[in-house]
């Protein structure tokens, strides 16, 4: 089959690799109809998180069709013939963690969870398409997936939503979602979101699902920013201004922001000293993740607000402002997403056309061209914000 | 990074002798290989390599010998201490997660034939007897006389609070007899917590989710050398004479 591989820092190659097998009872097989790129598969692009190897099949955001399962599988839980959508964490289901709901800390998913252990203690699950540390598994952006676990993650899709409106579902709908639930958002918040890539779009529209009176997103593109306000948000072009924090106070009575969401991660950008030095020490590797959104986050807050992180960061930051941060009695929440807490009731709006999730679509392509559009979004090129490749189009160069 | 060569390589140097043994020659100039290539490579990778492969060279250079060996963990697991207890009493269970175990036979309801893999798949003997046991809640065991090493061990199950399932705690004690014992002994002495940490996360993957989680013979593009020498290195693997390094570059053949 074809599947896209990370073959070194800013190198992805689609290559022919053997179809995946089914490897454990509770595994299943998928041919995949569509499968997107996502921004934390950008650092992964960039070469900033540890344990990456050579040859790895990346792709996280898959769907597609059951066409082999396990022998551990009831039929009732999932049979071939299936159209399932694949959350990007990996669940046993019968965990400590899994039974309380924390789905993406599955304890049993992560085949190389001393990795992880090393790092941080403890391992949350595994991941697709991710590294080596998040357990290795081969990823979606292929003709084909190996989906373990499968009795917990997938979840089916009615034949009459198409795969545009569902796939979403696999990762940054439920993502954007929960970026607003940590949030803890009450009547009348602010809600300030740092980013307006595709996650923070769907936090966007998710904070005033869950009653926030507005919602103001930063970022310095133009064509992001729009896609903000159409979302109901007010916005900021970080570049434009000369302060984000006064900025933000200004525009809240001088109390700040009630919630503050980083959208963004490891990779932020911003101008100034702190950042440039940060974007050296994060190229000599002193450093892995560059925290200006959180530092920022934590001098805007609202006093007794919270700071509610779905951005991604993989290792050690500098110069958080732990005593702004413990003396304005801040909450601070993050978590890759527990998928399954949220993918029903997320799946039901948009069955129900409450929501429509492929507003977030800038590309259309084939998967054959996916190292291309890793650097395209990547430099928000073309007005990039979501690729969707089709696995099984033709490669020829369409529109 | 891996049972079969890491741990055999970063053990160099635990015997007894105190001259440079070939194992410990073979850390050195290959932990210092692996850093010289790790920083060359400008990468993350690269300077875990460099790291990884600095202190291997290191360690090579400074072990003092260490006879005796205790591997002690303990680990929560979501399941009645019945259902874990009935499982670890048929000791031909434990090879299924006790990754330096290649089989143990049932001799009789006390005793049994336990067969290890000691480095580069060298196999370890020895016949074990339970002393003592009480249902759902303990079991000892120790080695008879004429094994290739001593073993004392004892596996304590307890309720944890709040329904959150069963504690288990184990304490396996090797000494090697002279011969064959060494080797085990420089294996299990680095390694023993640590390699019983992953044996009870297997354990608690069998018992909760039903299956170990894996990517083996998974699919992949191709591999560098690199990426073939990390994936032996895995420390979590079974020690096996089939070397993964073959497999890696086997596949590798294949799809070229």
């Amino acid at each position: 089959m074809k599947a896209v591989c990370y073959m070194g820092v800013e190198k992805m190659s689609v290559e022919t690799v053997p179809d995946p097998a089914i490897l454990n009872p509770r595994d299943a097989i998928v041919k995949i109809s569509s499968t997107c790129i996502c921004g934390s598969d950008l650092h992964l692009y960039d070469g900033f998180i540890p344990t990456m190897e050579q040859g790895d099949i990346v792709g996280h955001e898959f769907m597609g069709e059951v066409v082999e399962v396990g022998a551990g599988l009831k039929p009732d839980k999932l049979k071939v013939g299936d159209r399932v959508v694949v959350p990007f964490t990996i669940a046993c289901g019968n965990c400590f963690f899994c039974k309380k709901q924390l789905w993406s800390l599955c304890n049993n998913s992560n085949p190389n969870y001393w990795i992880a252990e090393e790092m941080m203690g403890f391992s949350p699950s595994g991941l697709f398409g991710y590294t080596h540390m998040m357990g290795g598994y081969a990823g979606g952006q292929a003709q084909y997936a190996r989906v373990p676990f499968a009795d917990v993650g997938p979840i089916k899709v009615p034949e009459g939503i198409p795969d545009e409106k569902a796939i979403f579902l696999s990762d940054i709908f439920p993502t954007g979602y929960f970026g607003a639930v940590m949030a803890d958002i009450e009547p009348g918040d602010t809600v300030a979101i740092w980013g307006c890539g595709p996650v923070a779009q769907f936090s966007i529209r998710s904070c005033f699902m869950l009653g926030a009176e507005r919602v103001i997103a930063i970022d310095r593109f133009d064509y992001r920013l729009r896609m903000a306000q159409a979302g109901g948000a007010e916005t900021i072009n970080y570049e434009e201004v000369d302060d984000i924090v006064q900025t933000l106070k200004d525009m809240t009575g001088n109390i700040g922001p009630d919630r503050c969401i980083d959208a963004v991660g490891m990779e932020a950008h911003d101008h100034g000293l702190m950042y440039m030095m940060d974007r050296a020490k994060q190229m000599a590797r002193i450093e892995m993740d560059r925290p200006v959104v959180l530092r920022q986050a934590i001098q805007a807050c609202r006093k007794g607000g919270t700071v509610s992180v779905p951005g991604v960061y993989a290792g050690f930051i500098d110069k958080i402002p732990m005593g702004a941060f413990m003396n304005k009695g801040l909450t601070m929440r993050a978590g890759q997403t527990h998928m399954m807490r949220y993918m029903k009731p997320l799946l039901d709006k948009v069955e129900k056309g409450e929501f429509d999730p492929s507003f977030v679509i800038s590309h259309r392509v084939p998967l054959d061209r996916a190292p291309e559009m890793y650097k395209i979004f990547r430099d928000k090129k073309e007005n990039c914000t979501k690729v969707v490749l089709d696995p099984w189009a033709d490669g020829a160069r369409a529109a | 990074m891996a049972e079969n060569a890491r741990i055999p390589i970063t053990d160099a140097g635990r015997g007894r002798s105190r001259s440079m043994s070939p194992q410990r020659w073979g850390a050195l100039i290959g932990g210092g290989a692996l850093a010289i290539y790790g920083i060359t490579r400008r990468s993350p990778l690269g300077i875990a390599l460099a790291a990884g492969g600095g202190t291997v060279a290191l360690l090579a250079t400074n072990r003092k010998p260490t006879p005796e060996s205790l591997a002690s963990a303990t680990i929560l697991i979501n399941c009645r201490p019945e259902e874990v207890y009935r499982f670890w009493r048929d000791f031909e269970n434990l090879p299924r997660f006790m990754n330096h175990l290649e089989t143990v036979s049932k001799l009789d309801d006390r005793r049994s034939r336990w067969v290890a893999l000691g480095p580069g798949g060298k196999p370890i003997r020895w016949d074990a007897e339970i002393i003592n046991e009480r249902e759902n809640e303990h079991i000892s065991w120790h080695s008879l006389p004429d094994s290739d090493l001593q073993v004392d061990g004892r596996v304590d199950f307890r309720p944890a609070p709040a329904g959150r399932g069963t504690l288990i705690d184990v304490r396996i004690e090797y000494s090697p007899s002279l011969g064959t014992g060494n080797a085990l002994a420089n294996f299990l002495n680095k390694g023993a917590n640590f390699a019983m940490r992953q044996d009870l996360r297997r354990l608690e993957a069998m018992m909760e989710a039903g299956e170990v989680p894996t990517i083996e013979g998974q699919s992949h593009g191709r591999r560098d050398f690199i990426t073939g020498v990390m994936r032996v290195a895995d420390p979590t693997r079974p020690l096996s004479p089939r070397s993964n390094l073959i497999e890696t570059f086997a596949a590798r053949r294949r799809l070229a």
